[in-house]
């Protein structure tokens, strides 16, 4: 398995759990080191070991204040991986454009009947399943 | 909603495990059905321009069994196949499904086929078992794989950008 520290862009960083139990955390507000420790329950050198992944691909941002360091959520690089998640949506897309034009077609013969007939095939697989 | 957003799937996913495909037809709810029913249609729209498609067997019937396969671009072979567990024509469609590439997982798929107004709203609801099989099954129009996937993700983008 890969290590943290090797993690170099938005994908892997998000793959790991607990990185997006911080980013699910920072989505709410700003958090300081000691609020993570205690909202995720986990040791505070592997938080710190996560936020500095997360700081290095860019996702979040840290600024000190007083003697807390607060981080916050950037969201920009989350952009390119819900890209991955539309590309599925994106073949569906492409696959109901192509429907769209097939529905065209059955419109097309239900008010015109006489121009072009339904293919044969299609007529004994309708009896079929209307019979089931 | 605008035309332009009509024109596109919509893919929620609603639980851990689940894949939620939506989308709204200009047309009657029996001519979907019939298209999603009949392997002559069905090979013109199934391939998404992204692959050629192979063979088309369907027996729609509760109980019959069905297989799409394909060749991608690249010469990559698979199918996806699985039987009709119900079949309500022109309202609804279960089916279990196997992709080929993972011959372990099986979903079961519920397609619903909803009329208003002359219109169909489509929804495709494919249940898996496991939270991995459902990522790696959002993952196959990827080209990559990102092992954990992005519920949380896709909501917080959704929010921020």
């Amino acid at each position: 398995m890969a290590r943290a520290a090797t993690t170099t862009d938005a994908f892997n960083a998000v793959a790991e759990p607990r990185r997006r139990e911080i980013l699910d955390a920072l989505a709410r507000g700003e958090r300081s080191v000691t609020d993570l420790v205690g909202q995720l329950g986990v040791a505070q050198p592997v938080v710190s070991k996560h936020l500095r992944v997360l700081r290095e691909v860019g996702l979040v941002q840290v600024r000190d204040e007083g003697r807390q360091r607060i981080y916050r959520l950037e969201p920009a690089p989350l952009r390119e991986v819900y890209e991955w998640v539309k590309d599925y949506e994106r073949l569906w897309t492409e696959r109901f454009a192509l429907l769209d034009a097939v529905l065209e077609d059955l419109k097309a013969q239900q008010t015109d009947p006489g121009r072009q007939g339904p293919p044969a095939a299609e007529s004994e697989t309708r009896d079929e399943e209307r019979e089931s | 909603m605008t035309a332009t957003n009509d024109r596109r799937a919509t893919v929620t996913t609603p639980t851990d495990t689940q894949i939620l495909i939506t989308r709204e037809f200009d047309a009657p709810r029996e001519l979907v059905y019939q298209a999603f029913t009949t392997p002559e249609l069905l090979r013109r729209w199934w391939h998404a321009n992204r692959c050629e498609v192979l063979g088309i067997e369907m027996d729609v019937r509760v109980g019959g069994n069905w297989r799409w396969a394909a060749k991608a671009f690249n010469g990559y072979e698979f199918a996806f196949y699985g039987e009709y567990r119900e079949v309500v024509p022109d309202e609804r469609l279960v089916t279990t499904e196997t992709f080929s590439g993972v011959p372990t997982a099986q979903a079961v798929n519920t397609t619903t086929f909803t009329e208003k107004d002359g219109r169909t709203h489509l929804e495709i609801l494919v249940a898996h078992q496991t939270r991995a099989n459902r990522d790696e099954h959002l993952q196959s129009g990827m080209e990559d794989g990102l092992q954990d996937a992005l519920t949380l993700l896709e909501e917080l983008v959704r929010e921020q950008i």
